[in-house]
Formats: C-alpha cells, structure tokens, sequence
C-alpha cells in the first residue's frame, strides 16, 4: 500500500515537472513579449532622434540616414540647454528641502505623541482630496507679482514642489512606524533628548527611506508638467523640459520639430534613467513598504 | 431583513450567501446616514459646550486672578514678565504690538477688510474701479489704477488668518499666567527663557518639527483652497479678472448651474464627464492590478531565469520621464505614427475609421478611450509588479507545497492561495489607487489630451469637453488663463470634485480596517 502510494507521488511529481517545464516555455514567451511591448516606445525614439532624412512623423521604424543633425539642432537654435540646466538645478533643489520637510513631518507624526496629532492627520487627509492644482491660480497671481514666473520661474516652482510637500508623509511615516518604539525608549531612559533620538537613533537606520525621498524629490520636477504650465508659460529661459518640449509636439511645430523633440527625449531620459536604475533598490523598498500599510 | 445566525448561513449555498451579503450591505446604508447624523450632531453639541465652557472660565480667570493675570487681558504678556519669563513676554508683547499696528496702518487690516464687502451678493470685492481717465499733461486718456479684486480678497482673508491668530495667542498667554501664577503659590519654580528653548528639542520637539512644513502647508495649500472656495461664490472670470474689471460677490447662483441638463450645461457635462471619469478609474485601477499581478506571478516563478533583467525592463517605464514616453506613446498611435498607421490599415479598422470620417484612431471617442485604458496598463504594471513582488515573497511557500500534494493545479493554487492573500494585503492600496486614477492627470492630458471633443455638450465651463476627459482635465482647460477661463466654475467644480473623493474615501477608510488601528504595526 505503502509503496504503490509513494509511486504516485513519483508519478505525479515527475509529470509536474513536464508540466513545469511547459509552463516556464510558455512564461518565457509571454515574458519576451512583454519585453518587446514594454521597450518598443524607447527603442523607437532613441531611432527617430537619430534620423535625418526628415524631421516629420514616418510611419516606418529604421531611419533611412543616420547622424547627429537633430542632438545638433537641439544645443544651438533652441533653448533646451537652458530648460535642461533649469530642471536639473530644480531637481536638485527640490531633492533637498522636499526631503527636509517630508521627513520632519513623517517622523513626528509617526513617533512622537502630541495633542491634536489625530486631527492634524486627519486634516491633512481632507485638504488632500482637493484638486491640488486649484491653488496656482491664486499662487501664480501672487508669483506674478512677486517676479517669479519669468526669469525666475525655477525658483517659484521650487517653493510650489517644496512648500506643501508635508502632506505627501504617507510613504515615510509607514516606514517609521516599523522601527520598534523599545529602541526610543532605550535612548531615553539613558537620558537622550527626543532630537538626540532622532538625530543618533533614528536617522542612521532610516538610509533606505532618505534615499527614496531623495529620488522622488529630484525626479518630481523632471515629469512635472501640469504644475509648471500654470508658472512659465510666456518665458522660454525659466521653462523646465516639459513645458518646453510639449510645445514642439503642437499642431504648427510637429512637422519640423517631431525628431528633435525625441532627441530631446533621449537627453532628458539618460540622467533620469541612470539615476533611477542605479537607485531601483530603494524605490522598490518605499513602494513595497508603502503600498503593504495601506 | 432578517439576521442569519452562523449555523444558518452556513447551510447556504454559494449564491445564497452572496446574495444574502449584499442585502445586509445595502440594509447597512440608511444606518451609515443616520449615523453620520448622529456624529454631527453630536460634534455641534460638543463644540457648543466646549466654546461655553471656554467663556465661563475666562470669566473666571479674570475674577479670581491677581493684577498681572487681569492686565495680561490688555497687554500681551505682562503676566510672563510678572513671573520672570521675560523671553516669552516680550515675544507676546512684541506680537500685540505689530497686530495692531497692522490693523490701523492707512492699508492694513481694516482697509482691507472694509474694502471687500464680504458676502454683500451684488457688491463687488474692491471699491474702486481702475479706468481710463483723460490727463491734461498727456493729454490723452491714461489708466487710473483702482483695485484688484484678487489682492482685496486675499489680503482680506490673510487678516482674518492674523485675527484668528491674535484671539489664540490672546487666550494662549492668559492661560500661560494663570499656570504661573498656580505653580508660584505653590512654592515652585516658572519655567525660564533657557527651559522654553531646551524644551523644544525634547518635550515640544514635535513643535520644531512642525514648524516648517506646517507653515508651507498653511499658506500653499490651506490659504489658497479658502482662497478658491470663496471665489465660487463671485463671478471671477476672465473678463472681471480684478485688475481691469473688479469682480463681484454673487452668492449661490452658479450653484444653479449644475441644475442646467442643456446643451453646454453644466450639469450635462459634469454628469457624463464622471460617468466617465468613474468608469476609467475602475478600468485603470483593475486592469493593472490584475495584469501587474500575472506579470509579477510569472517573473517570479520557480526556475524562470534572469528575473532582475525582467524587472529592469519593466521598471523603465517608471524611470523615464512620463511626458516623454507618454507624448511619445501617443504620437506613435497617431495617424502617421508607426502603430497607428499599421493598426489603421486592419481592413475592418479602415472601414470603421473611413465611415466615420475619422483620420486617426484617437478621433474616435470609443478607439481613444480603450487606448488610454490600454496605454494606461503599459505605465501601470510596472508599479503594481514591484508591489506584487515583494507581496508574494511573504506567501508561505508551505502552502504552495502543501496544496500541490492536495491535487491543486497552478489556477487553483492562484484563486485559492494567491488571489485572496494579495486581496487581503493590498486591499487599502487598490482603493486609495481606485481615488488616485480619479485625478490621473498625466495619462489622459499627455495622451489624448482629453479629445476628441464631445460635440454634444460643447464647450461648458468655459472649456471645451472631450470624450476622454477627466473631471481633472476639463478643471486644468478652465483655469489655463485663456480669454474664456471662468475661474468661478474652476473653483465649484474643484469643490464638486472634493465631494466625490471625499465620498468615496469615506467608505474606502470605513471598509478597510487596516487604516483604523495605525498602531497595531508596531
């Protein structure tokens, strides 16, 4: 009885791996179509921005001619370096106090205990569900008024991207809240002030979630589009890149300027990327964490 | 209907139980408003109470305190100098002094708020009118400034921020003294200026660290959604933008608009663009959920290979820039793009296209609108697989295991362990993404940029209205400052929006119960 049973076992394990062996075929499929999916777009424009022949939209994918005129085009007759150099500098900008306020806020919501700390959260989640961007009609009279939508438009936009940024503590309180209070308490009773606990305790354990601040801080002006339209829509040296390179895929400017905007495309996309890629390992943590506390 | 003990609901069969779970949720709802009622009712009594309560103790303060407790009634922080807090005192002092030197300066406080005209329904925010007005030197008209509506109501409700703030800080050193004069007639020692600062890096750390972000906070996003609450009720727009044309407080009435079903209403256009707007965020939020999910489920099978050049792959729609690969995404669909060129010559697809006399595919209200959703699963997934992944390392690999040698196949094995533990975990975040996708600006204003137009409703608001529009994007048209821009309906369908999230947390954050207990984590 006993061995006929274990022979079943064989049995079915021996087909399970026929079956696996299949299945892994078939995934493997599905997995290098997916690739070619997901690539396709980015493998299209890096061709395109290469193409000379025409500066229109082809519907054929390999350029007919090669070379370097539309990369030329984009660091002498436009301002893109100038957007390019903007963005950065607010990337930069961003990254640095956006970090600095997310992180005051999410470690005192999350371990320190105060009056009113419920309500504030509370309201915090209220104000969220506005339309956030109604505000820049007020915010960009003010800014108009104080000389910040033209030359100086990076600098408004910083204080737009920076100002709120409290309210976004969701990520990074779920992340406090996993470190186990007995490591405050610990400090305490060996009489370290509450800064001291932050400063000696805290914040050498919480390099994963500084870094993804960091990154979200310093990636969210290169994606912005909405919020800067509001800021720099007349003066093209304080545009950042989506503002500016959104005009070049209008009706009038599509036909002469579709390959350089995806050459542009491609010189935006490489410090992104690579700042990105060489970071993944703390984004995957911030959205894990994340999404799992809810 | 009637309650069901367990040995009962367990006899039922599969459809029963369903049917019966829906009959309870739906029973469940009067008692959800009639408790909503009861929470504020409650919260108003409450408050009352408090407010009285608040009263009567100033008045008992002022009575049974002693000279410096009743002159700190007048003067700011007379009675922190009286006890020997001089840093406080004097900062107090400081702020009573300012206030009301701000408030009685020629354009300070009282100029503004009289100048605003707050609420009169007719009256208009500002009193003087700028003009052209004839100059003899010039000898020819010139424009006589007058007043901006914008900065009246501003800086009107900036002072009433300052009022508020001065009632707080009047109520918060009259209880400070009260404190000092208790702790000295009972022998001990105030607080000095050296323990206030020592404090704020231990006991009121909280305080130094809300200082900051509070602030911006307070004055980005508090203020200016006051700001444009209150502008719903004028008739801001671009012909009365304040400077040449002041503005006017003009109470409900744009409020009836959201009644007219007409061509170019408001009420037409905001009922289909939410239908709308409900139906993609439904689409968007369970077609990458459950498609992440498969991806991350076969990236992460036993024996399948390079799984790190797999995520990479996929990862790369996070890292570019959306408004690259979003813009570029949608050129590519288009007429002359390379995929929307080869998908246009599908002869059923011509045929469709030449009918209807469309030129490209995003001409079509129902071709736009399955390719947005379509595109939306390109940059979606990606999210939801790294989620996943880390989910799905949790899963006790035992289970698997154990349901093997039960006879489970790998579909059972899905719907059986898989589906219901990622359910279980990520539920919240599938609803907070459902909200998210409510306001997913990028993927609908880069790809299709809310075209084609609804030929039907027109332009209402004050913006044109497209088939795959977002409530999000048709409010980003209205207020894009172009000479139809009607801020007023911006600022009433920002309010309409508010209810419909607000609505709809609500019963997210009351279904979920993970949200309610934050300190069963630690």
């Amino acid at each position: 009885m006993k061995k006929n049973n274990d022979n079943q076992i064989r049995k079915t394990s021996m087909g399970a791996r026929a079956s696996q062996r299949l299945g892994n075929t078939v995934v493997y499929v599905i997995l290098a179509i997916v690739t070619v999916v997901w690539l396709f777009p980015f493998f299209g424009i890096l061709l395109e921005s290469f193409r000379v022949e025409t500066r229109m939209q082809v519907s054929y994918l390999w350029p007919q001619q090669y070379g370097f005129d539309n990369y030329i085009r984009l660091f002498t007759e436009t301002d893109f370096l100038i957007w390019f150099r903007n963005t950065g500098i607010m990337g930069v900008a961003t990254a640095f106090f956006q970090t600095f306020f997310i992180l005051s806020m999410s470690y005192t919501l999350s371990r320190l205990r105060f009056k009113g700390r419920k309500t504030l959260m509370n309201l915090m989640l209220i104000l969220g569900m506005f339309p956030g961007f109604l505000t820049m009609i007020l915010i960009y009279k003010v800014f108009a008024d104080a000389g910040l939508t033209l030359n100086m438009a990076p600098v408004g936009l910083v204080i737009v991207y920076c100002a709120s940024s409290g309210m976004g503590y969701y990520v990074s309180k779920g992340f406090f809240d996993t470190i186990p209070t007995t490591l405050d308490e610990a400090a305490r009773v060996d009489g370290a002030t509450r800064w001291d606990v932050f400063r000696k305790v805290i914040m050498p354990l919480s390099k994963p979630i500084i870094i993804y601040t960091i990154l979200m801080g310093f990636m969210a002006p290169w994606g912005d589009f909405m919020l800067a339209s509001y800021i720099i829509h007349e003066n093209s040296q304080g545009m950042n890149v989506a503002v500016g390179m959104y005009e070049w895929l209008s009706k009038t400017n599509l036909n002469t300027h579709y390959t350089m905007f995806c050459a542009a495309g491609v010189v935006v996309a490489i410090p992104v990327t690579t700042v990105f890629l060489c970071l993944q390992k703390y984004y995957v943590e911030g959205v894990t964490g994340g999404a799992v506390k809810g | 209907m009637k309650k069901l003990n367990d040995l009962e609901y367990l006899k039922l069969n599969k459809s029963q139980r369903m049917t019966y779970n829906l009959g309870l949720f739906f029973c469940a709802i009067p008692g959800w408003f009639v408790h909503l009622f009861r929470v504020i009712e409650k919260g108003i009594k409450n408050c009352g109470i408090a407010i009285a309560d608040e009263f009567s103790e100033i008045g008992r303060t002022f009575k049974q305190g002693n000279k410096a407790v009743k002159l700190s009634f007048f003067l700011f922080g007379v009675g922190n100098l009286f006890y020997g807090q001089t840093m406080r005192g004097l900062l107090f002092l400081l702020f009573e002094l300012i206030f009301i030197a701000y408030m009685v300066i020629p354009s300070g406080g009282f100029h503004w708020l009289a100048k605003g005209n707050w609420f009169q329904v007719g009256a208009t925010v500002g009193t003087e009118q700028g003009r052209f007005e004839y100059n003899e030197f010039y000898d020819t008209d010139v424009w006589v400034t007058g007043d901006d509506s914008v900065k009246v109501m501003l800086y009107g409700l900036l002072t009433i921020l300052f009022i508020i703030a001065f009632v707080y800080t009047w109520r918060l050193q009259v209880k400070q003294c009260t404190i000092c004069m208790d702790i000295t007639s009972k022998g001990k020692k105030v607080k000095s200026g050296k323990d206030d600062l020592r404090s704020l890096l231990d006991d009121q750390f909280h305080k130094t660290m809300l200082a900051l972000p509070l602030t911006g906070i307070l004055f980005f996003t508090v203020l200016p959604i006051i700001y444009m609450v209150l502008v719903a009720f004028t008739s801001y727009d671009a012909a009365h933008d304040g400077y040449s044309n002041l503005f006017s407080w003009v109470g409900l009435e744009h409020f009836n608009e959201l009644f007219n079903f007409g061509k170019g209403g408001l009420g037409l256009a905001f009922g289909e663009i939410l239908s709308w707007t409900l139906m993609w965020s439904l689409f968007a939020t369970f077609s990458n959920y459950f498609l992440g999910m498969f991806v991350a489920i076969m990236i992460n099978k036993k024996g399948i290979q390079l799984k790190k050049f797999w995520r990479t792959v996929l990862v790369m729609t996070i890292a570019i820039p959306q408004f690259v690969s979003l813009l570029y995404v949608s050129k590519l669909f288009d007429s002359a793009g390379i995929i929307g060129k080869l998908i246009s010559q599908i002869p059923a697809v011509a045929e469709y296209l030449n009918v209807n006399h469309y030129i490209s595919l995003w001409d079509s209200p129902v071709v736009a609108r399955v390719l947005v959703v379509v595109i939306n699963i390109w940059i979606g997934i990606p999210y939801i697989m790294l989620m996943a992944t880390g989910i799905l390392m949790n899963i006790p690999q035992d289970l698997y295991e154990s349901s093997r040698i039960d006879g489970a196949n790998t579909f059972q094995q899905y719907t059986k362990i898989t589906l219901p533990y990622m359910l279980f975990v990520t539920g919240p975040y599938l609803l907070t993404s459902f909200v998210g996708n409510l306001n997913n600006f990028n993927v609908i204003y880069l790809l299709s940029g809310g075209n084609p137009l609804n030929t039907e409703i027109g332009v209402a608001g004050g913006a044109s209205v497209g088939h795959t529009d977002l409530l999000i994007t048709w409010l980003f048209k209205m207020t894009l400052g172009s000479a139809e821009s009607k801020y007023y309906m911006a600022s009433l369908i920002g309010i309409l929006i508010f209810v419909v999230v607000a609505v709809l947390s609500l019963i997210v954050y009351n279904v979920i119960p993970s949200t309610k207990n934050e300190e069963d984590y630690k």
